[in-house]
């Protein structure tokens, strides 16, 4: 099974160098990479000009906020590049035609998804460490501050990334093409605009947006995630300056419950045996 | 008795409220090339894909080589062709085949890949891309990618439809060749010429049911004999074989001279619409 794992990795590794999709994300994340040292530039020159405010760490109040940004960004570019590279992985290609080829051959439809699946994975997490790493570094370099716990910040991240594969996984096994990206990215917009209000019901003391974060939270493990990278990123600002950055866009991000990653985990395995349970049904 | 390559008892398959197969049998033995003939939306490719495990029956029992239908066993030993299929366009001929001789367990490496590129008329074409071939090109090298891994049984559905009268030809060949090899082939096929040349037996499914079958011979009905005469030719259709001596001799006996005599048969072709009711769908 080894064997055959590898090979339909590699088999969907190479449709993705060959069809460019991999050009193109790098070409476009150089571009906002530029940006992003551009903007952090301004930024950090912009906080040497205002001169400093009594008791505020305004290095720290930038460079965790823009450092957030690029979170928000990396995952959200992370999540496209999911959707691409799984979106037609049963449904479509069975479609198209594709599929029927591979799964008549011994390899079986479980080595199948499993392959395409860790390939996807093994992509999108490298793609955001990578993306996440050169931020920091960007923020680092041009700002002199730096996350207390980068790595824990990139795991949450990868395992975010890895939870939307999954769910765009599954979503191939019974949507066709169109349906899917589209079910995907609202998906990840609703889970999105969800720790949002969660971190709106926080800063007013709202139960009721606190409970829809939580409820939306668990149905999608990859808000959670995202929202304990970020949570891990400010969790050790405090004082005027840890006020201030729970007050910005990405400051209010709840800490995870010891139940996270074990519910993570059981999610993704669960999607998976979801995608593989309807995927050896479907006649092709 | 060796027991068939592919054996279908009863198996029937309905899609919702539509009932694609109404319980068809079917065998195919070892080295015998079985054409699989019927109308659209008879069931003919719902029959090949449940034989090939891409569909699986509603009830009935598909085996292949011996082994339930879909199997990993069976699919080991089943070569197939979709009539619907496409390769991805980035992959060369020979990268192609290598996946696909990686994926069937296959050691035949260079050798068995260029060996079935040659088969199928491909050798120039081994670094090209799918995306620059022609439709026909393209189905020759799904033929090539059937056969990869000598299976025992090969399921070919429409795999002359893009091909020219050459290509048609040429996979004739190729058909002839693998009974040669004892290897069972089922052909799918709207061609009936290419059917009623090449292959032992005809199935004809109409339905989701099998209609009649029997090989070319058995299915075709005699036409009566023609004797080509001075004034044009003379049509006996009511004369076999065994006539033709007592035909001349009276012709002659009348003064004609004779310059050609045939005993006709019915074409496949009107054994087919016979037993569809002749009717397009």
């Amino acid at each position: 099974m080894t064997a055959d794992l590898r090979t339909i990795a590699g088999y969907a590794l190479r449709e993705a160098l060959r069809r460019r999709v991999l050009t193109v994300v790098v070409v476009l994340t150089l571009a906002f990479l530029g940006l992003y040292w551009l903007g952090v530039r301004e930024a950090f020159e912009e906080v040497d000009r205002l001169g400093a405010v009594p008791d505020l760490e305004e290095e720290t109040l930038v460079g965790a906020t823009l450092v957030g940004l690029a979170m928000f960004v990396t995952l959200f570019l992370g999540t496209v590049l999911a959707v691409f590279l799984t979106l037609s992985a049963v449904r479509g290609d069975a479609e198209r035609g594709l599929l029927q080829p591979l799964v008549v051959r011994p390899v079986g439809r479980t080595t199948l998804l499993l392959g395409r699946f860790l390939a996807a994975a093994a992509v999108c997490v490298a793609y955001v460490e990578i993306v996440l790493a050169a931020a920091i570094v960007i923020t680092g370099a041009t700002g002199d501050w730096w996350p207390s716990d980068p790595e824990l910040v990139g795991v949450g991240m990868g395992a975010a990334v890895v939870v939307v594969v999954a769910i765009a996984l599954l979503g191939s096994t019974v949507l066709s093409t169109t349906a899917n990206g589209i079910a995907v990215f609202m998906v990840f917009g609703a889970g999105l605009a969800a720790g949002l209000l969660g971190q709106i019901g926080e800063a007013l003391g709202s139960d009721t947006l606190r409970e829809i974060a939580e409820v939306a939270s668990w149905a999608l493990p990859f808000e959670a995630l995202y929202q304990s990278a970020l949570h891990t990123l400010t969790a050790g600002i405090d004082g005027v300056t840890g006020v201030a950055v729970s007050l910005g866009p990405f400051g209010g991000a709840q800490d995870a419950s010891g139940w996270l990653w074990p519910f993570a985990l059981a999610y993704l395995v669960a999607t998976c045996a979801a995608a593989d349970w309807i995927f050896r049904r479907r006649d092709l | 008795m060796a027991s068939p390559a592919l054996a279908l008892h009863g198996v029937r398959k309905r899609y919702g409220r539509t009932e694609a197969l109404a319980g068809v049998d079917l065998e195919v033995a070892e080295g015998e090339l079985v054409g699989l003939l019927g109308p659209n939306g008879a069931g003919k490719s719902t029959l090949t894909k449940i034989a090939c495990g891409l569909v699986r029956p509603t009830s009935g029992t598909a085996t292949a080589c011996g082994r339930p239908a879909g199997s990993q066993a069976a699919r080991a030993a089943t070569g197939y062709l979709a009539e619907l299929f496409r390769f991805p366009g980035w992959a060369t001929a020979d990268e192609l085949l290598a996946l696909h001789q990686r994926l069937a367990r296959s050691e035949g490496g260079a050798g068995e890949r260029a060996e079935l590129l040659e088969l199928v008329g491909l050798a120039d074409a081994r670094d090209r891309t799918v995306e620059t071939m022609s439709k026909g090109m393209q189905q020759r090298l799904g033929i090539a990618q059937a056969l990869v891994g000598t299976p025992r049984l090969v399921l070919l559905d429409e795999p002359t439809s893009a091909l020219d009268p050459a290509g048609r030809r040429l996979v004739r060949g190729i058909l002839e060749g693998l009974r040669e090899r004892g290897i069972a082939v089922l052909l799918n096929s709207h061609l009936l010429s290419e059917v009623e040349l090449v292959c032992d037996r005809v199935v004809i499914i109409a339905r989701g049911r099998t209609v009649t079958e029997g090989t070319p011979h058995q299915l075709t009905r005699p036409g009566g004999v023609e004797v080509d005469v001075d004034g044009g030719t003379r049509h006996f259709p009511d004369a076999g074989r065994d006539e033709v001596p007592e035909i001349v001799a009276r012709l002659v006996a009348d003064g004609e001279r004779i310059y050609g005599v045939r005993v006709v048969r019915g074409t496949l072709e009107d054994a087919y619409l016979d037993a569809v009711g002749g009717t397009a769908t």
